[in-house]
């Protein structure tokens, strides 16, 4: 087979990952070294097989489905299957493809994945080197290969079933890695609750790809997608389904619950912040470059069969589309909202990818095919970009706070109002997430405490970090000015704008409806139009309150992502895990991990280039900045494929083309037609931008104290404020409504009732019998055959204990009887003769 | 049985068999006791020669009297610790008694004329006509050539001769091998 | 001459004698001794039958040479063992050497 080959190069993207997470996990675990270099050559490959491929579709004629109804795809689709099941009269076959869309996600993801990986090296090395937990780093890479294989092979899927089992590992993975500090509770319990939360959607999804299969008898993308038979039968209520609705309706319901589950999309959205849990290069993946994108990817993928007998471009909106068309509007819109009121970092960023999914989610419920795969683009850009510099930021901090620490004085902890249950000791966990307290716990069943921040986490403790952390700085606001949607120069803008001017239609291009209400296209602009807003608000929020200003806390003072050591004090080892109470300290910094600004000048190896020296003292601040910087360049460029055509002044960089319009666009049967031109929509962006940045800037600009209420807190009053913090209690009212009703089924009806006075009674009765049948049968035993059986033993016992006395061992005794013996029987033969 | 020479040197050494016997049963002290066997046993010889036995008689005072007797010596000197016990014989002597005198009387009534009387007729015609007659011929002395000749003629006793040499090897090899003292 | 009877009746007492101390002599050795009777007694018999039976054939001397024989076998193994018992148990009294029993 030719492995070269466009077509069968698919097979191999997903498989140098998968690879790396069995060799980590069965040879080279122990090494840090080899388990760093393992894991990212794995994705290097990937990464170089995905992008020539990628590269390799752009210059191929007619890539994906040419002129209407003409699909070749064949010919212009890469791909390969081998028959996996045979079914009889029809085989399963499993294979992948590359199609227009798979081509832009192979572009993003293995790039993504890339950087998150490099700078998870540089990220988890701080994590405990220490035995037993040596082989943590190990672990956490090889769960981040298997993440990554399992999102690729997701990715080059040409079929629901492989893309499922993609969906499924990545769903364990994720599991793996939020709970991956399984000694806390809240990381376990955080990690229950997304794979819990993850699987009811799953098995909703499970139920609509049965249903699929059935009514097609095939799972494979293009055989349905590009298949106007299928589409057209499967879309017709009276042909197919059933209460009215067709069989692509029930079906595209259940998958777009799946997304719903996976994208974190409301009302299942409640696991995504607490996924926070994980070491931020978890959030990365999950929130950029896999887990939540596949979700979205997933509807983009199967949007054909979505809008199957209906038409959004029409205000002919089918269910599936009505339901992600709300879901996404109240997402959007409500995340936003919840935004504005965090005070960790990293959930500000949760909120804010829950609010972006929500834009995708949306966008695709009014048919913006290409303007949804172009969101979903470019955010897994901007926003892996953004985690891994909140990770830089917390990781400043602890720094910072080791360094008071070191100092003797006390690092700050704060009590959140509402918090029912203090902790009082500072020993944090690493990297801001919760403290490593067994008596933490939420409080049930009235207040989930879900406003816990850690005290890295906390914005309120920073300020002036720009002075502290410079190349971070800077390359957060590159992500900060994406997802805030900066005009013209973010990619964030030019992605935003395209599903605004979507969802404008209904003003731009009214005659297109035909009549009809175009009324979830007014929805969703709305929505999407405030929560733009709302999220320019509280990004240049998050970045005012991080950056700008003055330190407000003695941990920010001392922030920084140099690695300083703090001489003679074990609890800042403590902190990272060291161990270094066995060597001198003057050893010791020849062989630190975290290297010293200060000592490796003087330690630096005097010539040639030793990589193991490198490795271990250098290589960190570099493994931690460079993903920021090229993900930077990416965050505010990569909308530039996108621009419309007739984007005034732009005119001579896009040549008339849209470029990821028509390549993507080719993805479809029938390419959607390219958006009439209008600035209402660029009014619209800029508008929502510059409210929102303004109106952030105005309000956190200004230098503030600490302590100091916050201005939305004051002008919303606490009662909103606490309810914000805490996600308007809405996990309260689902504990209250899907938890404790089954809880109290299960407990009183289910286990007090039935299992205890039903089935138990029932049991012990037969219990009961059988025992006394045991005892008769048991008293049978005992007199008949024991006594039978004893008997004769006892009988010979007896006879032999008279008799033995005969036995004396008195030889003479027994030549005695031989004699009499032997006269007596003489005696016999003697009277005979007479 | 008229009183000859012969006749009388067969009452001395009867007498001196049984009496000798008798002592070795009962005598008390084990060393008397050994020295009347040696006795009993000399009469045993007297009684070969005069049942014109020569050989068996010389070998009877040499192997006896010369090799078992003195053995039985040796081992009672080696055991002497134990002589002299209070009882000679164990508790159930009187039972061996009247065992001993019925077998005696049975064996008389078998091999002798006494039991002609029990049952009116002779029990034993064969060797009450022997004696009856006491005609039995004048039998040239038995050489020692003869007796060897019959131990190592093919028609004779070779091969009983080769088993009872080895059986003397195994018992004295056997013999060996359990008095001697254990190495440990 | 003496009759042959008389010879048997002297063999038969030695017998007997030699029964009763096999039966009833506590000492081993003594047993040993009342053994050698007995085979007296049945070398008497031997002997005397070939004299008045069958003096022309030479076997019944022979078989007394191997009860000869079979007697000093007898009394070295015999003694031998009785020496080991002693030697073991510092007795040669055969009542007390009664371990095989029940």
């Amino acid at each position: 087979m030719d492995w070269l080959n466009a077509n069968n190069l698919p097979w191999l993207i997903p498989v140098p990952p998968l690879v790396s997470f069995a060799l980590i996990v069965l040879f080279v675990g122990r090494s840090k070294l080899w388990t760093s270099i393992v894991a990212v050559t794995s994705v290097f490959l990937s990464f170089i097989m995905a992008w020539s491929l990628f590269f390799h579709t752009t210059v191929t004629d007619k890539f994906g489905v040419t002129e209407a109804g003409e699909h070749i795809y064949d010919l212009h689709i890469f791909g390969s299957d081998f028959t996996w099941m045979d079914l009889g009269p029809t085989a399963f076959k499993m294979g992948v493809a590359v199609d227009p869309l798979t081509a832009v996600m192979l572009f993003m993801v293995p790039l993504a994945i890339l950087m998150i990986f490099i700078y998870s090296v540089g990220y988890m090395r701080a994590y405990p080197v220490g035995d037993p937990h040596e082989i943590r780093f190990s672990r956490f890479l090889a769960y981040l290969s298997l993440f990554g294989g399992a999102m690729l092979t997701l990715v080059v899927a040409d079929n629901l079933l492989l893309l499922f089992v993609g969906w499924e590992v990545m769903g364990l993975c994720s599991y793996l890695l939020i709970g991956f500090l399984i000694e806390k509770k809240s990381a376990y319990q955080a990690a229950v609750k997304a794979f819990m939360t993850t699987r009811v959607a799953d098995v909703l999804m499970l139920v609509g790809i049965g249903y699929l299969f059935v009514e097609t008898g095939t799972l494979n993308f293009r055989e349905i997608m590009l298949n106007p038979e299928v589409l057209e039968r499967l879309g017709d209520a009276n042909l197919t389904g059933f209460l009215g609705l067709s069989a692509a309706s029930i079906i595209g319901s259940f998958l777009v619950i799946g997304t719903v589950g996976k994208s974190a999309q409301f009302p299942l959205h409640g696991w995504l912040p607490d996924a926070m849990e994980g070491p931020t290069p978890v959030s990365a993946m999950i929130h950029a470059a896999a887990m939540v994108s596949a979700g979205v990817y997933m509807v983009i993928r199967m949007f054909p069969l979505l809008e199957a007998g209906g038409n959004p471009h029409h205000a002919e909106y089918t269910l599936p589309l009505i339901i992600m068309g709300v879901i996404g509007s109240v997402t959007a819109l409500g995340a936003a909202v919840l935004g504005i009121a965090q005070n960790d970092i990293k959930r500000v960023l949760a909120y804010s990818t829950i609010s972006q999914l929500g834009f995708m989610v949306a966008a695709l419920g009014i048919g913006a095919y290409v303007a949804a795969a172009f969101h979903l683009i470019t955010h897994a850009f901007f926003k892996a970009l953004l985690f891994m510099s909140s990770g830089a930021v917390i990781h400043s901090m602890e720094h910072g706070e080791q360094h008071m620490i070191a100092e003797g004085k006390h690092p700050p902890h704060r009590v959140q109002p509402g918090e029912a249950t203090p902790w009082g000791n500072t020993h944090l966990g690493l990297h801001g997430e919760a403290p490593d307290d067994a008596e933490w716990q939420p409080v049930m069943p009235d207040g989930i405490q879900l406003s816990f921040v850690a005290v890295p986490n906390d914005m309120r403790l920073m300020g002036g970090l720009i002075n502290r952390i410079p190349v971070t700085a800077f390359a957060m606001l590159a992500g900060a000015a994406s997802l805030a949607g900066a005009p013209l120069i973010s990619a964030g803008f030019w992605s935003k704008d395209e599903i605004l001017a979507d969802g404008l239609l209904f003003l731009t291009d009214s005659s297109a409806f035909e009549g009809h209400a175009p009324w979830l296209h007014i929805l969703v602009f709305l929505s999407l139009f405030f929560a733009a807003i709302l999220t320019a608000f509280y990004t240049t929020r998050m970045w005012m309150m991080t950056f700008l200003g003055q330190p407000r806390s003695e941990m920010a003072k001392h922030a920084t992502l140099k690695h300083e050591h703090h001489h003679g004090h074990d609890h800042a080892h403590d902190e990272h895990g060291h161990a270094h109470d066995e060597h001198g300290h003057v050893e010791a910094h020849a062989v630190v991990e975290h290297h010293d600004e200060h000592h490796h000048e003087e330690h630096a190896p005097a010539q040639g280039f030793d990589f193991r020296a490198w490795w271990s003292v250098y290589s960190n601040s570099f493994l931690m900045q460079a993903p920021l910087v090229v993900l930077a360049f990416f965050a505010l460029t990569a909308g530039f494929v996108g621009i419309h055509p007739e984007f005034p002044i732009l005119e001579w960089f896009t040549g008339g083309h849209n470029f990821f319009h028509e390549f993507v666009g080719k993805t479809l049967l029938h390419e959607p037609p390219g958006l009439p031109w209008s600035w209402l929509p660029v009014l619209a962006s800029l508008t929502a931008f510059f409210v929102g940045a303004g109106l952030g800037y105005a309000i956190y600009g200004t230098p503030r104290d600490a302590d100091e209420k916050d201005f939305m807190n004051v002008a919303l009053g606490d009662p909103v404020w606490h309810a914000l913090q805490n996600r308007l209690n809405l996990d309260n009212v689902w504990l209250r409504t899907l938890y404790m009703p089954f809880e109290w089924f299960g407990r009183v009806v289910v286990y007090r009732n039935i299992d205890k006075e039903l089935i138990d009674e029932a049991l012990h009765g037969i219990a009961d019998a059988a025992t006394a049948i045991g005892e008769a049968i048991k008293r049978f035993n005992r007199v008949v055959i024991d006594g039978v059986g004893d008997g004769i033993p006892y009988l010979i016992w007896q006879g032999g204990r008279r008799f033995r006395s005969i036995q004396s061992g008195r030889i003479q005794q027994y030549l005695l009887f031989s004699a009499l013996m032997l006269l007596a029987v003489g005696t016999f033969f003697i009277l005979q003769l007479f | 049985m008229e009183l000859t020479w012969e006749s009388l040197a067969f009452l001395i050494f009867s007498a001196m068999t049984l009496g000798g016997g008798f002592a070795v049963v009962t005598q008390r002290n084990l060393f008397h006791a050994a020295l009347f066997l040696m006795l009993s046993l000399f009469g045993t010889a007297g009684l070969f020669v005069l049942l014109v036995a020569p050989f068996l008689a010389a070998v009877q005072v040499l192997v006896y009297i010369g090799a078992i007797a003195i053995l039985i010596l040796f081992a009672i000197m080696l055991t002497r610790r134990i002589m002299g016990l209070e009882t000679t014989l164990n508790s159930q002597w009187p039972v061996a008694l009247i065992t001993m005198v019925i077998l005696f009387v049975s064996l008389l009534l078998v091999l002798t004329p006494l039991g002609d009387n029990v049952s009116g007729e002779r029990l034993n015609a064969t060797f009450t006509e022997i004696d009856k007659e006491s005609e039995v011929s004048d039998v040239s002395f038995t050489t020692v050539a003869a007796i060897g000749e019959a131990f190592s003629t093919r028609n004779g006793f070779v091969l009983p001769f080769e088993i009872v040499s080895l059986l003397l090897t195994a018992a004295l090899i056997g013999a060996i091998v359990v008095a001697r003292e254990d190495e440990a | 001459m003496v009759p042959l009877w008389m010879f048997l009746m002297v063999s038969a007492g030695l017998f007997s004698l030699g029964v009763f101390g096999v039966l009833s002599r506590r000492n081993a050795i003594a047993i040993l001794m009342s053994v050698e009777l007995m085979l007296n007694a049945a070398n008497i018999n031997l002997v005397a039958f070939w004299r008045y039976l069958n003096p022309d054939n030479i076997a019944g001397q022979v078989f007394a040479a191997f009860v000869f024989a079979v007697a000093a076998g007898e009394a070295a193994v015999g003694l031998a063992l009785i020496l080991a018992i002693y030697r073991n148990r510092q007795t040669v009294i055969v009542e007390d050497v009664n371990l095989m029993k029940w």
